[in-house]
């Protein structure tokens, strides 16, 4: 553009020079020329020179009512005081009350504040700041939109109890309070007062299977779904209720095949190993919210080829790694570790019926597989453990040798369902069968101290927490029986029957750890439970002038004269 | 449906459930099974009551917090649990 103005200019000086020269005389004449003329640009000599670019960009000006070259801050003199007066600063109404709590507030968000910058100042990159600041931006926006009615669900929760406990008013009052009077006139017989009943309508054709007390919360309980019926087989299911809310289950969870049996572990109360029909085993995790298990065997992990029986948690072993046995009717009994997210199995012991080998000719030896069915570890002496079979034998078998059985039983006629040691004395074991019978052992004898005949075949049996000498057992025909040896030796001071329909079998029993409650499960899919009566809570008496003892030395004291009156009349016959 | 959805339709569904109501932290009724009226008229009381339960628990020792408020009356019971934004509040006919 810079040469071309001197050039018009100079052709308009040469035009209007012409001019001049021709009609000096017309003005008319220079006046039209130089109107015509007019349209050359004249550039002032300081202009700015810019480039095409810059002379194309806009900039947006904002037209508003307040005039820009006013002053802002108006100080204005007044001659009369000798004083100044300004505009007053923009202010607003802000009311609040300063609490104890609020201040407490303020200081707690103070701190979350500093500990935030600290993290910050330790993870420091300036793009991730910056994407994170988006994300942020993002997410408040989103938040503030939604309704977001899921932020209700721990009042929803605690408002659920609270419509149950009305509900259920008086079972509470019953639970906590409610000692029955006439246990005084009774003699020596108790009763199971009803509480509440636990039943979910997805579980409803579904036997109970397996039942677990957690050991941390003492109102929540896990119940194993499943089927016993080796014709009908469907899914399984694994609840978790809480006394607090008899009508729904804390969590659910469903598998495709039956659930036989379960174990909460001590130290982690939110890992539940479970037993299936099929022979897998499983590990869910009450902390995650996922319906599948967080572990799952495979016919690859060496999953067992029958139903598994029983589970049970180990003591972490020497690389802190989780591990749990279980027991199968394929006749092995096997640990599982959980190392690095994996299910790693490792067989412990084959279960071989002895005194089956038949004599082939070529010296083939036979063995044939016993099937377990129901196995527990000692309290104190940590590799040993009970193993009873279906064929009613019971094997004490040590962790460390995986051929030899350290002795063995021969407890029932008929296959033995369960198999639990004395919680206090560390020789004392108990076992059940569907041959009717509950056997009370010695270890170190081979024939049983107390055997009790129940018409019926029985389902469960469990040692009560709180004493030695009591137990329960549950039969078939629906009845539970509660025994206790240091007032009977020889019937059961409870006999009743719990389960409204005939023709329910009643399949496991569990003592609740702290409270003087039982959770009874049949084959219905239905839980009850039940409070025990004073009677079958009795401690010793404390004889006038004596301390009273409490403790387990004393529950062992106790079984151990129960013992020795049962071992003399035996060496005298 | 939601969980939360689930659980506050079990809860209508209970025996002797008369009425539930989610308002939220500024005294709105955000969701109910009760007439509007009603419904506004619960909000508003309950709300203020809710604040001055808190207060006082937390004025004793601000370690502290209000889990639920429960009303007993003659004719039923008014439950209400606070959460950081909302207040769930039940209206129960504990004995038919």
């Amino acid at each position: 553009m810079a040469p071309k103005p001197p050039h018009k200019q100079s052709v308009s000086m040469g035009r209007g020079a012409r001019k001049r020269d021709d009609d000096s005389g017309t003005e008319v004449g220079e006046g039209t020329d130089e109107w015509t003329q007019s349209k050359a640009t004249v550039r002032p000599p300081d202009q700015l020179d810019l480039t095409d670019a810059e002379l194309k960009e806009e900039f947006t000006r904002i037209l508003t009512a307040n005039n820009p070259h006013a002053p802002q801050n108006i100080v204005r003199y007044s001659f009369k005081d000798r004083e100044c007066q300004m505009e007053p600063p923009p202010r607003t109404n802000f009311s609040a009350t300063a609490n104890q709590w609020e201040i407490y507030d303020a200081y707690v968000e103070e701190l979350k504040k500093q500990e935030k910058t600290k993290e910050k100042e330790k993870t420091k990159t300036p793009v991730a700041k910056k994407t994170g600041k988006m994300a942020m931006r993002k997410l408040t926006s989103m938040e503030s939109q939604s309704d977001d009615i899921t932020k209700v669900s721990q009042a929803a929760k605690i408002v659920e109890r609270m419509v149950n406990q009305n509900t259920y008013d008086d079972v509470a009052q019953d639970f906590k309070y409610y000692e029955d009077a006439a246990d005084e006139y009774r003699d020596q017989e108790g009763t199971l007062l009803p509480l509440w009943k636990f039943q979910n309508d997805k579980a409803k054709r579904l036997a109970v299977t397996a039942l677990c007390w957690n050991p941390k919360y003492n109102d929540l309980f896990a119940v194993g779904h499943g089927s016993y019926d080796f014709m009908k087989q469907s899914r399984g299911m694994l609840l978790l209720y809480s006394l607090k809310n008899p009508s729904f289950p804390e969590y659910i969870f469903s598998s495709e095949s039956g659930i036989m049996c379960l174990d909460i572990h001590v130290d982690h109360p939110y890992l539940v190993a479970v037993g299936h029909y099929d022979g897998n085993v499983a590990i869910y995790n009450l902390k995650k919210p996922q319906a599948q298990p967080s572990f799952r065997s495979s016919p690859k992990s060496g999953k067992h080829t029958d139903p598994v029986w029983q589970v049970k948690w180990q003591k972490d072993d020497m690389d802190h790694n989780l591990n749990f046995f279980s027991v199968s009717s394929d006749g092995r009994i096997v640990s599982w570790t959980l190392v690095k997210s994996e299910l790693v199995h490792t067989d412990v012991i084959k279960l071989k019926v002895e005194g089956s080998t038949t004599d082939v000719p070529e010296g083939l030896q036979l063995h044939t597989v016993g099937c377990g069915t129901a196995f527990d570890f000692h309290k104190e002496i940590d590799y040993m453990f009970l193993v009873g079979t279906e064929e009613g034998k019971i094997y004490k078998c040590s962790k460390s040798y995986s051929s030899q059985f350290l002795d063995t039983y021969d407890a029932h006629n008929m296959a033995v369902d369960a198999v639990t040691w004395n919680p206090y004395h560390t020789k004392v074991f108990m076992s059940c069968s569907s041959d009717w019978t509950v056997k009370i052992w010695d270890h170190t004898i081979k024939t049983p101290m107390f055997i009790y005949d129940l018409n019926s075949a029985v389902g469960d049996v469990a040692w009560a927490p709180y004493s030695s000498t009591v137990f329960a057992a549950v039969t078939t025909d629906g009845k539970v029986h509660v025994f206790d040896l240091a007032i009977n030796k020889y019937e059961a001071i409870c006999n009743q029957p719990v389960v409204a329909r005939k023709k329910t079998k009643i399949t496991h029993v569990e003592f609740n750890p702290i409270y003087p409650i039982i959770i009874v499960g049949d084959d219905r899919g239905h839980i009850t439970c039940l409070k025990l009566s004073p009677n079958l809570r009795k401690m010793p008496k404390e004889k006038k002038g004596q301390e009273v003892q409490k403790g387990p030395a004393v529950e062992i004291a106790k079984l151990d004269k129960l013992l020795n009156l049962v071992r003399e009349v035996k060496i005298k016959t | 449906m939601t969980e939360v959805e689930e659980t506050l339709k079990r809860i209508q569904s209970h025996k002797g459930v008369i009425g539930t109501m989610v308002v939220n932290a500024e005294g709105i009724p955000i969701r109910t099974t009760l007439d509007n009226s009603t419904t506004v008229q619960y909000a508003g009381l309950l709300h203020q009551l809710t604040i001055k339960a808190k207060s006082t628990i937390r004025d004793i020792d601000p370690q502290n917090d209000l889990t639920f408020l429960r009303i007993r009356s003659k004719k039923h019971e008014i439950m209400v649990a606070p959460d950081k934004e909302y207040l769930l509040i039940v209206i129960q006919n504990p004995c038919e």
